[in-house]
């Protein structure tokens, strides 16, 4: 029997539906729904972690994260101008950075700056000065390539014709260049900070004070205490979404207005 | 207006570059690796002349222009824009750029700011006029190339006619003593080259000094104080405007204009 390109199409999403649905009714049937929600969904241990959850550890998540990208966004700026400059050394030192903190966990950064500069120093940072620097020192490598790209986005005869008119070098960049390489940017930097703002609960292995803990080990924390499952994790998770999301919409947003520009 | 034909010579400073300025170039080189593009290019124009740079696409004439505000660097001779050496090595690059007005084939408007903006940009940022003076002076250009009412339009919202003319008066608003124009009306729709042009031969008339690349041979006849055919990064021939284009004496002129002039016509390929 011939079936034309378009009914086996069909029939084959009907198949993959099918599949999905199956999966999702087993699971649903297997699952111990009162014990989960006891376990993980219970309301009343989700409302327990009010206000803290937002209070403190929401908090800290977004002050976490404002000075990692702080530190970040300083440090791609030196390293994507480094990278594109004509002094070779420049490069070669932007490339090394870029290559070694793209390909070392985050996880490592944390552990080397919270107990290897003790360790190798005798000192140790403030606890808001070694989050800014771990977390910052890895987005600097990730916003360094973007910005890379975003300024090689930027026609060159935008550069000559500041240049044409007189401006000096770093007038040129400052002025012409980096605002436009910016408005390109836009939306792979959204996304850093999305990343950004996950990264921030590896924070949780450090030592800190209860009035510094971030959404991840608030929500450990409580589980602990409470001995009440997983229900603080879950609404950890659910703060954590409310930035994301938000974010995540944005930057589509962003990307279809620029792309409509460029059509236009 | 207060271009560049009303201002007093002045010294110092300026380093000779106010008011209108000639250009001297004698024997320049340029290449890109083992090819070379220009092969000794001597030309001169004088205060006030408008010179039109008439050849092939590939014979140089673009390199050329681009190496007079040395956005090319030239490997050897010497280009003097009035009595400043361009070609020195000590030379402030950007205190002569700012006295040279250039304008693009692609008009390389800045997209993130207004039309006003970018004619405001540099005279703020390089000449550090005050912002009233240069809003002043760069609305008095927009009107000039008739697009005061575009001030606060973006570029993407003009057409490429009229983003040239933002072009021009972001330019003139600089008070060159020298404007290059490179290929200014190449990459216009058909109805708006005659804009740009016109306001091109307002400026001549008003005494600027123009380097002008282009294959606009009608605007090249009537403007042109002097015509210079290039080919394979020589000068070929250059003399009055209605003696190279009218009569040209050079073979390879005449086979260029005739192939330029009867586009229609059909010609053997050159090779």
């Amino acid at each position: 029997m011939a079936m034309t390109m378009h009914q086996r199409a069909r029939l084959s999403r009907g198949i993959q539906y099918a599949v999905l649905i199956l999966v999702a009714v087993a699971l649903i049937a297997v699952a111990d729904w009162p014990l989960l929600i006891e376990k993980v969904f219970n309301p009343q241990v989700a409302a327990q972690q009010f206000p803290g959850i937002i209070a403190v550890a929401l908090k800290n998540t977004l002050i976490y994260t404002l000075l990692g990208f702080v530190v970040g966004l300083t440090g791609g700026v030196v390293l994507a101008l480094m990278k594109l400059s004509s002094v070779a050394p420049y490069r070669w030192l932007a490339t090394l950075y870029i290559e070694f903190f793209r390909g070392v966990p985050a996880l490592l950064v944390f552990l080397a700056f919270g107990y290897g500069i003790p360790l190798a120093f005798g000192f140790r940072f403030n606890h808001y000065v070694t989050v800014m620097i771990a977390l910052g020192l890895v987005a600097a490598a990730y916003i360094a390539e973007s910005l890379r790209a975003g300024l090689q986005a930027v026609p060159k005869g935008q550069y000559e014709a500041a240049r044409s008119l007189g401006m000096s070098h770093a007038r040129a960049m400052v002025t012409i260049v980096i605002p436009q390489a910016l408005r390109i940017v836009l939306p792979p930097l959204t996304n850093e900070v999305i990343l950004l703002t996950k990264d921030s609960s590896l924070v949780y292995l450090l030592g800190m004070g209860v009035g510094q803990y971030e959404l991840t080990k608030y929500g450990r924390e409580a589980i602990s205490e409470a001995g009440a499952g997983l229900t603080p994790l879950v609404v950890a998770g659910v703060a954590y979404l409310i930035i994301t999301v938000p974010l995540g919409i944005l930057t589509r947003r962003f990307e279809s207005k620029t792309d409509r520009m460029k059509k236009s | 207006m207060s271009t560049a034909s009303s201002a007093a010579p002045q010294s110092g400073s300026d380093d000779g570059l106010a008011g209108a300025a000639s250009v001297v170039i004698d024997g320049l080189h340029k290449s890109y690796g083992s090819l070379e593009v220009l092969k000794g290019i001597s030309l001169s124009v004088e205060a006030g002349q408008v010179v039109c740079l008439i050849g092939p696409s590939g014979s140089g004439k673009s390199t050329l222009l681009r190496c007079v505000n040395l956005l090319e660097r030239p490997q050897q001779g010497r280009i003097t824009v009035g009595d400043f050496d361009v070609t020195d090595p000590e030379a402030d690059v950007d205190r002569m750029r700012r006295h040279v007005g250039m304008v693009f084939q692609q008009f390389n408007l800045f997209p993130h700011l207004s039309v006003l903006e970018n004619c405001t940009v540099a005279q703020v940022k390089v000449l550090k006029r005050d912002k009233a003076e240069a809003e002043r002076i760069a609305r008095a250009n927009l009107g000039r190339v008739g697009l005061a009412e575009k001030s606060d339009s973006h570029p993407d919202q003009l057409s490429g006619g009229q983003q040239q003319r933002v072009a021009i008066a972001r330019a003139l608003s600089m008070d060159p003593s020298l404007m290059l124009f490179d290929e200014p009306t190449s990459a216009l729709d058909p109805e708006t080259v005659g804009d740009v042009l016109a306001i091109m031969r307002d400026l001549a008339a008003e005494g600027m000094t123009m380097l002008v690349v282009t294959h606009e041979m009608e605007f090249a006849r009537d403007v042109a104080d002097k015509v210079v055919f290039m080919d394979g990064g020589v000068v070929v021939e250059e003399g009055p405007a209605a003696q190279v284009i009218g009569a040209p004496k050079e073979p390879r002129t005449q086979s260029f204009l005739s192939r330029v002039l009867n586009p229609t016509q059909v010609q053997a390929p050159e090779h």
